[in-house]
């Protein structure tokens, strides 16, 4: 391949294209003008051929780092900002790093590491450096416990439905997410708003959901995306009221009718779409019809390049939009023997829809009768007084565990009604669920952890 | 209300739950006999464990699960709270 094929993510940053930017809540950035400056004091050039640490705190400055350092260096490894430091040096080993790019130069200067280069804002001006290879885009799993796992993915591969899902409709899409991107959710965005041409908006850590809507109000975006989790973190906070967005996108976690249809209500100009994908496996698929669950005659064939098939009980994707490797010494095999990856979701036809049940991992085992938190929720948030709801496994001295739920009302106390919620959602459940699934104990709750990559927090999982 | 008392309102409530005819819950009625299955008494055992802040058969380790309404009752009164 002659190096004028590759693209790279700064060939997207059309010098005749203006008025697009890049902004948090303190700044906000040309990205018109960026391809004439640089966040890298100009040393872009030694970070050539380098297996380069992305270990920038700033999200805005991380994101210029990655326009300026793809298609230069030899591989890049993103560090999400909760990144553990006892799991640096592992990482470093295995991602046989010997540069790294940084906002906080000075905590780098004993690391042992070749070359340090300082990452800030303002930038300054700098020739427009070229294209010179296809950079290896080194990603962690979001995983809670243990060395993350560090996963090998190309440009063409992460963009892979971008290019397939075409231009998003309407003038000068500008693109938010919830998620930090430096995950896969997240930089899933920020890809499709340098590469769709459009500008972006980035979350703040510890911002105040009301904030971060007004900012994505004054700045007018129009495509935004989250997990379920974010979602009804944003729903509850009752700041939606003037936001609006023309696209809502929700993935990450199973998107159950109930956070569906509360977006649908809240945003009812919006086209809501739930797409498929991890880390590993790529993105799967968007489905953009309301309801929860997959059609399942996506299953079986080919579509955009991606072929998907469902054994055990669980989803394999085959597709080149699924990372090419595991990185590091130890590194196990990503895909089985065909080229599936295995996603470890697990899923179950009703009728002809495929719906996602849990993960492998999360399973409860109630006396050898096994279930899956995840379908207990979704039943339990079908309740229109309930906006979120957390169902774990709990000890129990006859069966082994139990099913409990904790729940969070949607008007925030509802204690003079607890009693009567609490027997709706029971009935509801023992209507729709095995009695063995059916929460033992419903406990009301005022909030739930989210872990940082905005997912619910299973501590028991 | 006493343990004794708390203990049978759960179990009332838990029959009705799981569609349970009980009979009269006499001391001498086993445990068997209420038409409870092990779900049923896994969730007795974690609502009284809210209720009246004890697990008697997870605190000690050689507990024997009671055999009549009575032994369950007692397992519960001969916990210090």
């Amino acid at each position: 391949m002659s190096p004028r094929e590759i693209f790279a993510l700064r060939d997207y940053l059309d010098p005749h294209l203006k008025g697009r930017s890049l902004s948090d809540a303190r700044q906000v950035v040309q990205l018109t003008e960026f391809a004439g400056e640089t966040c890298l004091e100009g040393r872009l050039a030694g970070l050539s051929g380098r297996s380069v640490l992305l270990a920038v705190a700033d999200q805005l400055v991380s994101a210029l780092a990655m326009l300026e350092i793809d298609g230069v260096a030899r591989r890049m490894l993103l560090c999400p900002p909760d990144l553990a430091a006892e799991h640096i040096s592992t990482l470093v080993e295995d991602a046989e790093i010997d540069a790294v790019v940084t906002d906080r130069p000075a905590q780098w200067a004993a690391s042992g590491i070749d070359l340090v280069v300082s990452a800030q804002t303002p930038m300054r001006a700098a020739s427009r450096s070229r294209t010179e290879r296809a950079t290896e885009w080194l990603m962690l799993t979001s995983g809670t416990s243990g060395v993350p796992k560090i996963v090998g993915h190309t440009l063409e591969g992460l963009s892979g439905a971008i290019v397939a899902d075409g231009p998003a409709r309407g003038a000068s899409p500008v693109w938010a997410t919830f998620y930090d991107i430096r995950r896969y959710g997240g930089l899933q965005i920020f890809l499709r708003a340098i590469i769709g041409g459009g500008s972006m908006v980035l979350s703040e850590p510890a911002e105040p959901v009301a904030d971060y809507v007004a900012r994505l109000r004054e700045k007018s975006v129009t495509h935004i995306s989250g997990t379920p989790s974010h979602w009804r973190k944003l729903l509850m906070s009752g700041s939606a009221s003037d936001f609006s967005p023309r696209y809502v996108r929700l993935s990450g976690e199973i998107a159950d009718q109930a956070v569906l249809d509360g977006l649908s209500r809240a945003f009812p100009a919006a086209s809501i779409g739930h797409a498929y994908a991890s880390t590993e496996a790529g993105v799967g698929f968007a489905v953009n019809d309301g309801l929860e669950g997959f059609p399942a005659d996506m299953i079986g064939v080919t579509r955009d390049g991606v072929e998907m098939k469902v054994e055990d009980g669980s989803l394999r994707i085959r597709s080149k939009r699924t990372a090419h490797a595991y990185v590091g010494r130890q590194a196990a095999a990503l895909t089985d023997a065909q080229g599936f990856v295995d996603t470890g979701d697990m899923v179950e036809q009703r009728g002809d829809r495929y719906h996602f049940v849990g993960r492998r991992g999360g399973i409860i085992n109630i006396g050898g009768l096994k279930a899956h938190p995840e379908e207990i929720e979704a039943v339990i948030n079908r309740h229109a007084e309930v906006r979120m709801s957390r169902a774990r496994s709990r000890r129990s001295p006859i069966t082994g565990a139990i099913v409990v739920a904790d729940v969070i009302l949607a008007d925030g106390d509802g204690a003079d009604r607890s009693d009567v919620i609490r027997d709706e959602i029971l009935a509801e459940c023992r209507a729709s669920l095995a009695s063995h699934k059916v929460p033992a104990v419903i406990r009301f709750v005022a909030s739930l952890d989210v872990t940082a990559a905005g997912k619910l927090a299973r501590h028991d999982a | 209300m006493s343990v004794r008392l708390r203990i049978i309102s759960a179990i009332q409530q838990i029959a009705v739950e799981q569609q349970v005819d009980l009979p009269p819950l006499g001391d001498d009625l086993s445990l068997h006999e209420t038409g409870f299955d092990s779900l049923g008494f896994a969730i007795l055992v974690a609502r009284l464990e809210d209720d009246l802040g004890i697990d008697p058969f997870t605190i000690s380790e050689d507990a024997s699960f009671p055999l009549t309404i009575g032994d369950f009752i007692r397992a519960y009164e001969n916990v210090p709270a």
